[in-house]
């Protein structure tokens, strides 16, 4: 690293196996200042392996991780990190405050309490045990604690898992605030419209390894074409080798087809099925990239979705 | 420009940074989260205080050698009590924090690593200093012990500093054992050696072959220590002192291969 002041992490060839399980393949990948990096993936993926490895929790099997130009197992390079984990149970009968106030204490210029609680959106829930919040609360105390140190870096694991639409929305501003002053973010997340949202830069992990990263405009583009739905007699193998489809699977009652030319496959299809109805004809989102990219690397045992 | 930014724009601020604030104020609120706690809080004091006032108050008095039955009672409830202090504050407390991924949301800040454990023995300590306190108080009042101040602070000294072997070895057990299973390891294991170890019943009114297993068991070394200060006991202090270094070498070991073992387990 070093070549680049601009690179807040490095992950270098980097190789994570527990025992027989190989949790990350090899993998490269920068985090520049400033931005939000989405990782993104299937359960299982190694997305909390990259974060817990970024943290220093844990060491690679072979490979070299740095942040901020050290080792994220050192202290002075923890100093400038903050995180938000996946955690079954938080102790119940500490107070808001006192949560924030304890964790302040290990950061060397930390927040002051009132600004970590505004940060949060906590300031009417200060005085309340951890255990009598709700939800959506005790999820922001977790966000407080990892920001309430003022670290340059914050990796925030699944920070929406469990809440409600307006909760999660609640939550994603606070996080585009942290954005406005800097702030380098890595999140985590399986709700694609999440990393959407937020991301600067998704990165798509499978099995142990990136598949796909880029803008949410180009991983949409990178499956490519168009959707189309219609209500048709014709199967999944009348049409997926037709000129211009890229793939072709049946979803609610209708055929859906992934198409360069849309124009060119309606003609076609009309044409082989003159009863066809209902068209209509979108942009891939990105719930179709993300699952384009992660299924065609399995083998597909569904009947009922085939991709090339 | 949202409030969080215009909050932020006054920083960084000059904070006063001190390796100590992190030790400070991890044993002040472990302190604080215990005591908030009534099953760990009440239970650990009241236990061992109800029980001496049953045993060694009320029932020692009726024997017509009420005066010998509360005294000797002090010192093993004494022990008894810091003990169970121990090994629940160290083992169902860290085991649930760790069991249920607390212990790696610390892990995951930059707060040193020994400062939870140096809370964590805080709190016990602290416990065991109320615990000891309040045996003494009702010994001398309700239970018409007589004790020498010298005799107190000895008593004293050697139940807080005793407990740190148990404190030691609830860690290891909250390496072995679940956030779920902890509280019944813990009972299965201290119930039998306190009584084993002869902290209930004077260990010569034990079975034959329990007496010659308790001197294998940590709490009879730590039992018979306080005994000693109040005039009782067997054996010699330096075999008992090395009973107890042995524990304790044997759960710190344990406790570090569990610590290496969660190192290479969790993933995800």
């Amino acid at each position: 690293m070093g070549q680049n002041k601009d690179v807040v992490a490095g992950v270098e060839r980097v190789t994570k196996k527990f025992g027989e399980v190989t949790a990350l393949k090899c993998l490269d990948l920068n985090i520049t200042r400033g931005r939000v990096v989405g990782l993104l993936g299937p359960n299982g993926a190694g997305k909390t392996t990259l974060v817990r490895l970024l943290l220093g929790m844990t060491r690679p099997t072979s490979g070299t991780i740095t942040v901020f130009g050290g080792n994220p197992r050192k202290s002075s390079t923890r100093m400038r990190m903050g995180a938000m984990l996946q955690v079954a149970k938080v102790p119940d009968t500490l107070r808001v405050r006192e949560h924030i106030q304890l964790f302040s204490s290990y950061y060397p210029q930390p927040l002051a309490l009132a600004d970590s609680l505004a940060c949060a959106g906590l300031e009417s829930v200060a005085g309340r045990l951890f255990g009598e919040l709700s939800g959506g609360q005790k999820q922001r105390v977790l966000f407080a604690l990892a920001l309430c140190g003022n670290p340059d870096l914050l990796l925030l694991d699944e920070p929406t898992v469990g809440l409600d639409v307006e909760a999660r929305h609640a939550l994603w501003e606070r996080i585009r605030d942290l954005v406005m002053r800097g702030k380098t973010i890595v999140l985590t997340t399986h709700y694609l419209e999440e990393a959407d949202a937020l991301s600067d830069e998704i990165v798509v992990i499978n099995h142990g390894s990136i598949i796909a990263q880029g803008t949410s405009g180009e991983i949409k583009a990178s499956i490519g074409g168009k959707l189309i739905r219609c209500v048709t007699a014709l199967t999944i193998t009348d049409v997926k080798f037709l000129p211009g489809v890229l793939s072709a699977r049946e979803n609610r009652g209708a055929l859906e087809v992934r198409a360069s030319d849309p124009d060119d496959v309606i003609r076609q299809l009309l044409a082989r099925d003159p009863s066809l109805s209902g068209i209509e004809v979108n942009s891939a989102s990105l719930d179709d990239a993300f699952l384009a990219l992660t299924h065609s690397e399995t083998t597909m045992k569904s009947t009922q979705e085939v991709y090339q | 420009m949202s409030t969080y930014a215009s909050l932020l724009s006054k920083y960084p601020a000059p904070g006063a940074s001190s390796p100590w604030r992190a030790y400070v104020n991890e044993a002040r609120f472990d302190l604080l989260k215990m005591l908030r706690l009534p099953m760990y809080s009440i239970a650990s004091i009241a236990f061992p205080v109800m029980f001496y006032v049953l045993f060694g108050v009320i029932f020692g008095k009726q024997g017509g050698q009420g005066l010998q039955v509360s005294r000797y009672l002090l010192g093993s409830y004494g022990a008894f009590g810091v003990i169970g202090a121990s090994l629940f504050g160290f083992g169902v407390g860290v085991a649930t924090e760790r069991g249920q991924g607390w212990l790696q949301v610390k892990r995951a800040s930059p707060m040193p690593p020994s400062a939870y454990f140096v809370a964590k023995l805080f709190t016990c300590t602290t416990f065991s200093v109320a615990i000891v306190l309040s045996l003494i108080a009702v010994a001398v009042t309700a239970g018409g012990v007589q004790l020498s101040v010298l005799q107190a602070a000895g008593l004293f000294v050697v139940l807080v500093l005793g407990s740190i072997p148990f404190c030691v070895l609830g860690l290891a057990i909250a390496y072995f054992s679940g956030p779920n299973s902890a509280p019944a390891i813990v009972n299965l294991l201290y119930l039998p050696l306190s009584f084993c170890s002869g902290l209930w019943l004077p260990v010569n009114m034990l079975p034959h072959f329990l007496q010659r297993i308790a001197p294998l068991l940590p709490p009879y070394h730590l039992g018979q220590l306080a005994l000693m200060v109040l005039g009782y006991g067997h054996g010699s202090i330096m075999g008992h002192m090395l009973g107890l270094t042995g524990s304790t070498m044997i759960g710190l070991g344990l406790a570090w291969l569990g610590f290496q073992r969660d190192e290479q387990k969790t993933y995800g």
